[in-house]
């Protein structure tokens, strides 16, 4: 039994529970399965073995390494794992069978993707993760959700197909597609980089790729917020540290991409957005990190996103918890929920405190590694840029989503706390937020665990540790000198927050809508679109009749001679046939004479 | 699964499966005929078939036992070759007959509740009698080594077929003139598959396939072999339904009971383009100087003109049953072209593409059974909102739709991607082309239908929730994900015609 567990990938289980769970009325006995199925899932991935190939299939000629588990995937599946068991308790309170069963599908897609052993398992799973998670925009029901669900599916297949593009380039160039050390690139020259770059780059919202993002994920259901923060994106960094490690221009890549979305969060009014902007930013540091690529950088990329799945989540769930009761995720709207939804309230202020990275929370064991990475390799640039998205940080989502939600102008609203299940996955969560960065009082308690799951260790490195020819040393987060820093820099910047807020300068809560840069493409874009056609309809009825005069002309023939009554069909069947016959007889005669 | 099968039979029976397998359909066919209700009638039926099929599978593991496939010659009471009939199998029609046999099992299987709904209690007992002798006339065509037998079988066959598509009048009267016309067509066909035989036994004396093969090769410039190759060229050309002399097929199919049309999609032209192969490659052979231009100035334009003329008139059908018979005749194009290449791959991957197409085209006609039998109509506007009312057998149908068009991991896909395979290797890269247009057109025709079903609201919206019978889902989904296991594992079915092409090739059979 162990060993049959421990050969079967935990997200293949994943995804047919989930599917089946699609199918179950009850909805006890389905969101017992999506409960218990994470769990499973963490004890099978507890019992495989590092570092071979578990379950291999050959289909269509290609050999399918479907489960192997090693350092690098071992940390992302299991926080995969774990986002999905919280999910489920958060979701309980609900019955909406399509949405349980997809959420469980699309963790366990994500979780199968990360422990695929080579890139064809990869793309399938890959657009598994794309297909599934449509649906829990979907299931908001509203016009607007229809609409971004359906270009977030366009831009996520997009993906998905240049990731076979760049597969068969690959299969081409290499004659296998297996993801190892081999496997990985070293530059843009290698055939197919650039194919799969793209491809990953649009999966983990690179700035210019990111609006698909911003447009889905706050008009998705409450719960599937939550959901859709933990795995896509997180899944794409995993597949940057498995296969462009050391890439410089992740690192300016990534550096952008933790500044830019500050302005935009901290104006943004739906709170809801402005976790979206905050999850671009968190990606910048796990990418910009995989970019500098030496031991302790992957080691800060792995730890963030394993903490950021947690904290991340546990933030979508307060603000999902408060849409919930409340009906509206705008921070015009809301403020002064503390006294009806107190126990939010607190989770929301330790997720806050956590993305912030406060000593003695999750965000600081990791997000301190990436920092040190980046000053021991001498980027100053970037260590400022990473260093002025920290405090931005702490200004949009420290601050700004727990004081504007629960805080601020009281809005008068009084509403009942959160339903239980929603506080016990809340709960969970802010315990792992805690419990994963107190210093190591307790052997083998603190950020100690997390630390010896991370990839780059002395005893069991991943392969792209070794890449970079680095020496791996044991990283020490509670130094005089990492907290004396992280603790001016955070109160600097909330004391900026209280000033500006005192002289009136904050930009407040106001509605409105924030123009992205997808506003180029949406608008413009459209614009052009409908001045092109309004000039055709203008100047070209003429041409328009001319043009649909020979289309209409060519489709008249094609069924004049196709259609039931056309000319193919038409005639006595029998002499038509006995002709046909004849004739044909004819001909073969002549061939047959002639060739001889 | 087939050693299992096989250590079940015992030694004697085994020795007689050719036999057997044609022996008792036969013996159980005028029995059924009497039986006095139809039930009784088809419970025969079903273990003379279910007997056939297991015939058919000890056959299959005889012929694979040996490294590149033994041959089983079996005469018929003994009478040795030459002077009596032989039964002559090989990888090649071991295939077909497993083909043919597991089709037509699960076809009998499925067929009662659509019988039950479409033929009168008074003929049930009958009809199932006239489908055993078709059954059983389709296995002697892929068994036979004689060439004047396989033309007993062809006709036993084919007008056992034109009494079965007779019986559709009961549902709609166009049937008539539909199998009139069939008869009339089939008959010129078989005339001149006869004829040509005659050709050959007045230039060789012999009527023995394999024996033909030999004495032939010293025949080669005698005018009345070359009469004989046009006869018989175009004679099971017509039967195979390959353009134009198709225009048989998509009446037939459109007005005989829901499931003759099944039956016959996934055998007959199957049968009958088998037994133009066997005579293509066997009897005669690429050794004959004239028979390389047939294949291209013929078999490869008139495949290539099925695949898009015929690919255009399914386009412009609305008729759900039309579109789906003049789909048929186009991938019978498939089957010539991939013929017409004339090299072990190209025949191969037509081989491969004929098995496939009759597990497609059987799941399709079976999920139309299914339709038939809840909500009678057959029109596109009949198939609005069936997705929601009978999803089960829409979910099947979209499956074998999906095969059809080649979309990957499905059968189809397989099956023209070796097509297309061949065709390169050949340097015939235009017809990847065709192939690549035509799988388009696929896309529009089966696209029209799949959209009605599962995007278009219902005209009726009383329908209610209607699933087939389970007696037709199983079969049904047995056949559509066998499309997806020949997609997902098409080693086994691709291996099959590998050999059966090969043997062909080294000249397995002569």
């Amino acid at each position: 039994m162990t060993s049959l567990l421990s050969q079967i990938n935990p997200g293949l289980l994943l995804i047919v529970v989930g599917f089946i769970g699609c199918l179950v009325p009850v909805q006890r006995v389905r969101q017992a399965m999506m409960v218990a199925t994470p769990v499973i899932g963490v004890i099978m991935l507890a019992l495989a073995d590092r570092g071979t190939s578990l379950a291999v299939a050959n289909v269509m000629g290609i050999d399918l390494i479907l489960y192997k588990v090693d350092s690098l995937n071992f940390i992302f599946g299991l926080a995969f794992l774990i986002a999905s068991f919280l999910n489920a308790i958060y979701a309980l309170h609900t019955d909406d069978r399509l949405q349980d069963g997809m959420a469980l599908a699309y963790a366990g897609a994500a979780v199968a993707a990360t422990f695929a052993g080579d890139l064809m398992t990869l793309f399938i799973f890959w657009e598994i993760t794309a297909v599934s998670s449509v649906f829990l925009i979907l299931r908001a029901g509203t016009k607007a959700a229809y609409q971004a669900s359906m270009r977030y599916l366009g831009i996520q297949v997009l993906s998905g197909v240049l990731l076979l593009d760049g597969l068969a380039y690959v299969y081409k160039a290499n004659g296998t597609l297996t993801l190892d050390t081999l496997g990985s690139f070293t530059s843009f020259d290698d055939p197919g980089a650039k194919f799969i770059f793209a491809a990953f780059a649009i999966k983990a919202a690179f700035p210019f790729l990111h609006n698909w993002l911003q447009d889905a994920y706050p008009k998705a259901t409450v719960v599937g917020a939550v959901v859709l923060s933990a795995f896509t994106t997180k899944l794409a960094v995993y597949a940057f540290a498995r296969m462009f490690p050391g890439f410089e221009i992740l690192i300016w890549i990534g550096a952008f991409m933790t500044v830019f979305p500050v302005f935009f969060a901290v104006i943004e009014n739906d709170l809801r957005k402005v976790l979206s902007y905050s999850l671009n930013n968190q990606l910048g540091f796990m990418i910009c990190a995989i970019g500098i690529g030496t031991p302790l950088a992957i080691n800060g990329a792995a730890a963030h996103a394993f903490a950021h799945i947690i904290y991340k989540g546990l933030l979508f769930m307060s603000v999902g918890a408060v849409l919930y009761r409340v009906g509206t995720a705008k921070a015009s709207e809301l403020g002064g929920l503390y006294k009806s939804m107190p126990w939010t309230t607190l989770f929301c202020i330790i997720g806050a405190v956590s993305i912030s990275a406060f000593p003695l929370f999750s965000g600081f064991v990791a997000k301190s590694m990436t920092m040190s990475a980046v000053a021991t390799e001498g980027y100053v640039i970037v260590w400022a840029m990473l260093l002025f998205a920290s405090a931005g940080v702490l200004e949009h989502s420290g601050i700004k989503i727990p004081y504007f939600t629960f805080f601020g102008h009281d809005s008068g609203k009084r509403v009942k706390e959160a339903p239980f299940n929603m506080l016990l996955a809340m709960g969970i969560a802010s315990f792992i937020c805690i419990a994963i960065a107190l210093p190591a009082f307790v052997p083998g308690f603190g950020y100690n665990w997390l630390y010896d799951m991370l990839p780059c260790t002395a005893t069991a490195p991943a392969d792209v540790c070794l890449a970079s020819g680095k020496e791996i040393k044991v990283y020490e987060p509670y130094t005089f000198d990492h907290i004396l820093t992280q603790m001016q820099l955070l109160m600097l910047a909330v004391l900026a927050f209280m000033l500006l807020k005192r002289f009136g300068l904050y930009p407040p809560e106001r509605p409105g809508t924030i123009l992205d840069t997808d506003w180029l493409y949406r608008k413009p874009g459209y614009g052009l679109a409908k001045w092109c056609g309004t000039v055709w309809g203008k100047v070209g009825p003429t041409m328009t009749g001319v043009a649909g005069g020979i289309s209409g002309k060519a489709f008249d023939r094609l069924e004049g001679v196709f259609s039931p009554q056309g000319r193919l069909a038409r005639g006595g069947l029998t002499s038509s046939m006995a002709m046909w016959s004849a004739v044909l007889l004819g001909v073969v005669m002549l061939v047959v004479l002639i060739a001889r | 699964m087939i050693e299992f099968i096989t250590s079940l039979v015992p030694a004697d029976i085994a020795a007689h499966a050719p036999a057997l397998l044609i022996g008792v359909p036969l013996i159980l066919a005028p029995l059924a005929a009497m039986m006095p209700n139809g039930r009784l009638a088809w419970l025969i039926s079903i273990f003379a078939t279910g007997f056939s099929l297991v015939m058919a599978i000890v056959m299959l593991a005889q012929v694979r036992s040996v490294e590149g496939g033994a041959v089983i010659s079996y005469a018929m009471g003994g009478w040795l070759p030459d002077a009596g009939i032989e039964f002559r199998i090989d990888a090649l029609n071991s295939m077909i007959l497993l083909l043919v046999t597991t089709i037509g099992f699960l076809a009998t299987i499925f067929g009662w509740p659509s019988i039950k709904a479409e033929i009168r209690e008074a003929k049930r007992a009958m009809f199932m009698s006239a489908y055993l002798v078709c059954f059983l006339g389709l296995c002697g065509v892929a068994a036979t080594g004689d060439a004047f037998n396989l033309f007993v079988f062809l006709e036993i066959s084919s007008i056992s077929t034109y009494v079965l598509v007779a019986l559709g009048a009961t549902r709609d009267r166009r049937a008539l003139p539909a199998s009139a016309n069939y008869l009339m067509m089939g008959t010129i066909g078989a005339s001149f598959f006869v004829v040509g035989v005659g050709f050959l036994y007045a230039a060789t004396g012999t009527l023995n396939m394999a024996e033909l093969a030999e004495r032939l090769q010293d025949a080669q410039n005698n005018k009345a072999v070359l009469a004989g190759y046009a006869f018989i060229l175009v004679g099971l050309g017509l039967k195979a339904a390959m353009f134009p002399l198709h225009q048989w097929l998509p009446n037939a199919y459109a007005y005989s009971p829901s499931f003759v049309t099944m039956f016959l999609a996934a055998t007959a032209t199957k049968v009958a383009l088998y037994a133009l192969v066997r005579f293509l490659f066997t009897v005669f052979g690429l050794e004959f100087s004239f028979e390389g231009s047939t294949l291209v100035w013929i078999l490869m334009p008139m495949g290539i003109a099925a695949m898009v003329a015929c690919s255009f008139q399914a386009v412009f059908q609305t008729d759900v049953r039309r579109t789906l018979a003049y789909s048929s005749v186009a991938q019978v194009g498939y089957m010539l072209l991939g013929i017409s290449i004339g090299t072990a791959a190209g025949v191969s991957a037509g081989l491969f593409h004929l098995v496939n197409h009759a597990v497609i085209k059987g799941a399709l006609f079976m999920a139309l059974a299914g339709v038939v039998l809840t909500y009678k109509g057959t029109t596109l506007n009949d198939f609005r909102g069936l997705g929601r009312s009978a999803p089960w057998t829409m979910t099947a149908f979209a499956i074998a739709a999906v095969s059809l068009i080649g979309v990957p991991l499905t059968a189809g896909f397989q099956s023209k991607v070796a097509l297309g395979t061949a065709l390169f290797e050949n340097g015939w890269w235009w017809g990847v082309a065709v192939v690549m247009f035509s799988s388009l057109l696929a896309v529009i025709y089966m696209g029209r239908i799949l959209e009605a079903v599962f995007f278009r609201a219902p005209i009726n919206p009383n329908k209610k929730r209607k699933e087939a019978p389970l007696l037709i889902l199983i079969p049904l989904w047995i056949l559509a994900l066998a499309n997806i296991w020949i997609g997902v594992q098409g080693g086994f079915v691709a291996g099959l015609a590998d050999d059966a092409a090969a043997s062909l090739f080294i000249g397995g059979a002569r």
